[in-house]
């Protein structure tokens, strides 16, 4: 494995805190909710990873390193919490997970090593998602139950179905999960998702989460959706459901260990909706220059922190270096990795087939 | 001898007592009905979904990502529209993903007119379907390729869609599927549920056994020097006894080809037979306008070019907006018998 493949070694951040005279709390408290001081930290640790990943591969679409930029920037704490709750592995025993295109942060946090993420976005053939086929954050993990992501709107909902059907046939506690922005649940597939999950006696383990950042590209949510909460549609469906505070890591991470529960124990669907900001509006089309007025979700858990004593200025300034550093590293160890060639346009549209006189292997172009 | 329908039954039986089907799903799919053509009655693994074709297909993409093997069924091909991008995703799939999943699913859906279907009963689909790359699309034209194909179609570990032709369900074969009953009337007997009442009702499988149809394999119906005829589906019969009838009036003998599997399709047979005629002509009862028939006809004329000895033709629907109910606007804008045979007399006839 190369050195960047390898996360920075955790310091020891309780041996500083003494050092700088600082009692450090055992837990932090925040929106009705606490989370212990070392979960706290591990979630922080993470979004600063995962920001400086986003950060790093903004400025490849900016670059020329790659093109296309779209992802998650003020969406770091749901996909953390839910990253570190992934039941990882392979097949209806583990979760499912049918993801939308801003999930960087659940994948690092899951373990997956900053490279894989830049490989996709500087389209090398040794992108394991795709072989430097799809945008960047469209992630295909087959050891990891990560279902190839596709830019079409919506449709992992309906995928989220099949996988959490057999997930209860196996009598497993794994769960599907599926994750969709606001404006895409005007989709017909997110409700095909509650009305499937739902049937009666045939109820399925989906976790249906929306990610709420008020936009559907340029259009505000308040234009064209009447309801207050999305998760309020769960209701007629007789579906739980709960909304969060996205910006807020100790209620997201608890709003989504109910969840994860409750899907867990009951093999019923749950829907979760949270309230997240969009740092650098929609993808790399709008500019993704940073924008104002959103809350930054890193900053106020890094305060939230430092006020509880958890964590002080000068450590949280080193985790950012080394996170920019990693990202740095990565970035520049794809830029000289193979690309795909000519010869590659074809591979992987077939699988063998015994009863195929045509194809008996791969696809090879047009019939001969 | 099985009709079509029955040959699919008692493939979906095979299926799932000996190739791992582990779904068959769709609109009334389920008891009681078990389809609305019939083709899952009986059937142990069968069951109801929502009346939700994206949903359908969608559960379908799931079941086999977590390991199943999924058969679906849309009820008419007219309403496998809404779910054509969900449809490209499954196609491209294990392309966009650099194999790092599969996607074995198959989708069955009967297609095309000739039922008195009206405006949304009457559809064609394969100019649709054959455009959907990473799938295979299959059309069988009697009971055993149905049977064959639909076998092929299950141990196939990629996405494969078995268009049926609509008004050759209830036709009977001429061939006996391996293990089928020799007395129609006693299959009929041991697979069709009753009419009525039928919730103490089972099925007496007979023991069919393993027959493949391989995809990209055509069957070479008739033969002779003068033409090639290419077709699927509803009108392959109907140019096969045109065939006959020409060579019965006016000595003409014509290789007529079954192609079965539209993707991929058998191009060694059909590059064979426009070598040896020189004159071809395809027939299908889709519509005009990017019709499949005329990515055939593209690669007839830039690769056999100097083989051929008169214009190649293809006979094929009128691009209309439907197909109207009173049996006037069907026999003046889907191919007839009639149309088929003077083509196929012009065709021959034609001084090179
Ligand atoms: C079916 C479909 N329609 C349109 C698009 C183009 N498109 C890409 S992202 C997007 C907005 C999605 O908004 P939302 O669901 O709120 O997710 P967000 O991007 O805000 O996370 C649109 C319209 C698409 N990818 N798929």
């Amino acid at each position: 494995m190369p050195a960047s493949d390898i996360p920075p070694n955790h310091r020891d951040d309780e041996e500083r805190s003494v050092a700088y005279g600082v009692k450090p709390s055992r837990f932090v408290e925040s929106g009705g909710e606490i989370l212990d001081a070392e979960r706290c930290l591990e979630i922080y640790r993470l979004m600063v990873r995962t920001r400086a990943l986003e950060e790093r591969t903004i400025k490849m679409s900016k670059s020329g390193e790659g093109y296309f930029w779209v992802g998650g920037p003020g969406e770091e704490a749901v996909n953390v919490c839910l990253g570190l709750m992934i039941k990882k592995g392979q097949g209806p025993a583990f979760d499912y997970l049918h993801l939308h295109y801003r999930n960087a942060g659940l994948l690092l946090a899951m373990g997956m090593p900053m490279v894989d993420h830049m490989r996709q976005m500087a389209m090398t053939a040794t992108d394991r998602h795709s072989m430097g086929r799809n945008f960047v954050g469209h992630y295909a993990i087959a050891a990891w139950n990560v279902v190839p992501v596709t830019s079409v709107i919506e449709v992992q909902y309906t995928m989220a179905i099949g996988t959490a059907m057999v997930q209860k046939r196996f009598e497993s506690d794994g769960v599907s999960v599926a994750v969709g922005g606001d404006a895409g649940t005007a989709q017909g597939d997110f409700s095909s998702c509650m009305i499937w999950a739902s049937r009666p006696g045939q109820e399925v383990p989906v976790l249906m989460l929306v990610t709420n950042n008020g936009y559907g590209i340029s259009t505000p949510a308040h234009t064209q959706h009447s309801e207050e909460h999305i998760s309020d549609r769960a209701t007629p469906f007789g579906i739980r459901s709960d909304n969060v505070n996205g910006n807020d890591p100790v209620a997201t991470w608890r709003a989504l260990e109910r969840a994860f529960n409750y899907c867990r124990r009951s093999r019923r669907p749950y829907m979760l909706e949270a309230a997240v900001s969009r740092l650098h509006g929609h993808s790399s089309s709008s500019g993704a220059a940073r924008v104002g007025g959103e809350p930054d979700v890193v900053k106020i858990f890094e305060d939230q922190l430092i006020g509880s004593g958890i964590l002080h200025r000068e450590l949280a300034e080193m985790i950012r270096h080394d996170a920019a550093e990693e990202a740095d590293a990565a970035a520049e160890q794809v830029a000289t990795e193979p690309r795909p060639l000519p010869s590659d346009v074809e591979k992987h549209t077939y699988a063998p087939s015994p009863v195929d006189a045509i194809y008996p292997d791969d696809y090879t172009g047009l019939p001969r | 001898m099985a009709t079509l329908v029955q040959a699919v039954r008692l493939a979906l039986h095979y299926g799932e007592t000996h190739l791992g089907v582990t779904d068959i799903f769709g609109e009334d799919v389920g008891p009681p009905l078990g389809g609305v053509f019939t083709a899952t009655q009986g059937l142990k693994t069968a069951w109801n979904t929502p009346l939700d074709e994206r949903g359908i297909v969608g559960a379908a993409m799931g079941l086999a990502l977590a390991g199943a093997k999924p058969v679906f069924e849309i009820q008419f091909c007219d309403y496998a529209f809404n779910m054509i991008d969900m449809l490209k995703v499954a196609g491209n799939l294990r392309w966009s993903s650099a194999g790092a999943y599969e996607m074995p699913i198959v989708m069955m859906v009967p297609t095309g007119a000739g039922i008195r279907g009206s405006i949304y009963h009457s559809h064609s689909y394969e100019s649709q379907a054959t455009r959907l790359a990473g799938w295979k699309i299959a059309m069988p034209s009697d009971a055993l390729d149905a049977y064959g194909l639909m076998l092929s179609a299950i141990v196939d570990p990629n996405p494969v869609m078995v268009l049926l032709p609509k008004a050759l369900l209830r036709v009977k074969g001429d061939k006996l599927i391996p293990g089928e009953p020799s007395d129609p009337a006693e299959l009929s007997r041991r697979i069709d549920a009753p009419v009525g009442d039928r919730s103490n009702w089972q099925p007496d499988w007979p023991d069919v056994r393993e027959y493949f149809v391989p995809f990209g394999s055509g069957e070479l119906m008739r033969e002779g020097p003068t033409a090639t005829v290419l077709s699927y589906g509803r009108l392959l019969p109907v140019c096969v006894q045109v065939a006959d009838e020409l060579r019965q009036s006016h000595g003409i003998e014509c290789d007529v080809i079954d192609l079965r599997s539209l993707f991929p399709y058998d191009w060694p047979m059909i590059a064979r037979s426009v070598r040896k005629t020189g004159r071809v002509m395809i027939v299908n009862e889709d519509t005009e306008v990017t019709n499949f028939g005329e990515h055939l006809l593209r690669r007839i004329v830039e690769e056999h070019f100097y083989d051929l000895l008169v214009r190649p033709r293809l006979v094929q629907g009128k691009h209309l907006p439907g197909i109207g109910l009173n049996p006037v606007y069907e026999s003046n804008s889907v191919p007839q018998p009639d149309h088929i045979r003077s083509a196929l007399l012009a065709l021959a006839t034609d001084p090179a």
